[in-house]
């Protein structure tokens, strides 16, 4: 397919959505990162019945948590798609970059992290 | 078990304020099981805490522990190295576990993290329903277990008050009447005669009408 999505993304895997626990949504944003986009399996395809569910009612508590911490809830989204949609994964990071680009660098980042990851020695 | 729910990020941030240095401190008993103040609470306020102060353009140091108890003694005694080297303490407890801790450091600020709610039980995953008032004078086991202190919006103990609609409590329709609850499982236990008996005033002496309650036991005195 060679499609593209941007290249300043991380990924991360996780045995499941179902994992994600609020604690590491904190951190994650107490670190520094812009955005935190999590992509779950279809609704109703989750190979541990409701793991995608569990993360969605957390991702929806963190995003209320950190809109009273002063910061954007836009930052965290969460999306379900199966491992057979490439296009759509690439077109929904893309969406996501935008946004954090739209709303700009995490205020909460330390400078030098970036500086880091960019120019590993 | 004890209920309470936490405050929200702006009003823990205006409570510290005026601190730079907090100790976040949970408790591993009741708050942990209604999953309000527990180890992963206390992380989870700390990093809010830490964002949010960052966002603000303050920088407030948030150290993070969690005893077994708040209200016992014993287990403070882990927590007083901590305290002592923060300004202040945030405690994640129930209001007797924020007593407790700020009774025992007379020179340390403890605020209270979390709003203590009431005594009750987890009615399904992230439900939590009162059940007792610790009203200091048990009638459960005249009303078939449910008790209509807690559970009847008027505190009714000759009832019903003739408003419940179905098995609606007319004050919260929300919630089913408890005379609607008494009255079946009474039938259902056989003793509905209960009901016939009436009431006379209650004495609500043992309550906390009179002021905060104590319990001596002389036989466990030192």
């Amino acid at each position: 397919m060679r499609l593209q999505y941007p290249t300043n993304v991380r990924i991360i895997r996780t045995p499941c959505t179902g994992r994600l626990e609020i604690e590491y949504f904190m951190k994650a944003f107490e670190n520094g990162a812009d955005g935190v986009l999590v992509a779950g399996c279809l609704e109703g395809g989750c190979h541990f019945i409701d793991g995608n569910f569990l993360a969605k009612r957390r991702v929806n508590y963190v995003r209320e948590i950190l809109s009273e911490c002063g910061l954007e809830g836009e930052r965290l989204r969460m999306v379900n798609m199966s491992a057979a949609m490439a296009r759509p994964f690439a077109e929904i990071v893309s969406d996501m970059v935008e946004t954090i680009r739209r709303l700009g660098p995490s205020p909460l980042k330390r400078s030098g992290i970036l500086t880091e990851q960019e120019s590993p020695t | 078990m004890i209920v309470a729910e936490r405050k929200s990020i702006p009003e823990l941030m205006e409570m510290l304020k005026d601190h730079r240095r907090v100790l976040v401190l949970g408790c591993g008993t009741c708050v942990t099981v209604c999953l309000a103040g527990g180890e992963r609470e206390v992380s989870i306020i700390a990093s809010a805490l830490r964002i949010a102060s960052r966002i603000g353009g303050s920088s407030l140091a948030v150290e993070e522990l969690t005893i077994e108890r708040q209200c016992d003694n014993v287990f403070i005694e882990d927590a007083s190295e901590s305290i002592e080297n923060n300004d202040v303490v945030l405690s994640l407890a129930c209001g007797a576990g924020v007593q407790a801790i700020a009774e025992r450091f007379p020179r340390k600020p403890v605020y209270a993290g979390l709003n203590t709610s009431f005594i009750g039980i987890l009615e399904e995953r992230g439900v939590w329903t009162e059940k007792c008032a610790a009203c200091g004078d048990c009638v459960l086991h005249e009303y078939g277990g449910i008790c209509p202190i807690t559970r009847c919006a008027k505190r009714m103990l000759n009832g019903p008050c003739g408003g419940s609609r179905e098995d609606r409590c007319e004050v919260r329709p929300d919630r089913q009447c408890a005379w609607q609850l008494i009255y079946q499982r009474l039938r259902e236990i056989g003793e509905l005669d209960r009901l016939r008996q009436i009431k006379p005033v209650r004495d609500w002496r043992s309550s906390l009408s009179g002021g905060s309650r104590v319990i001596i036991r002389e036989d466990h005195r030192i």
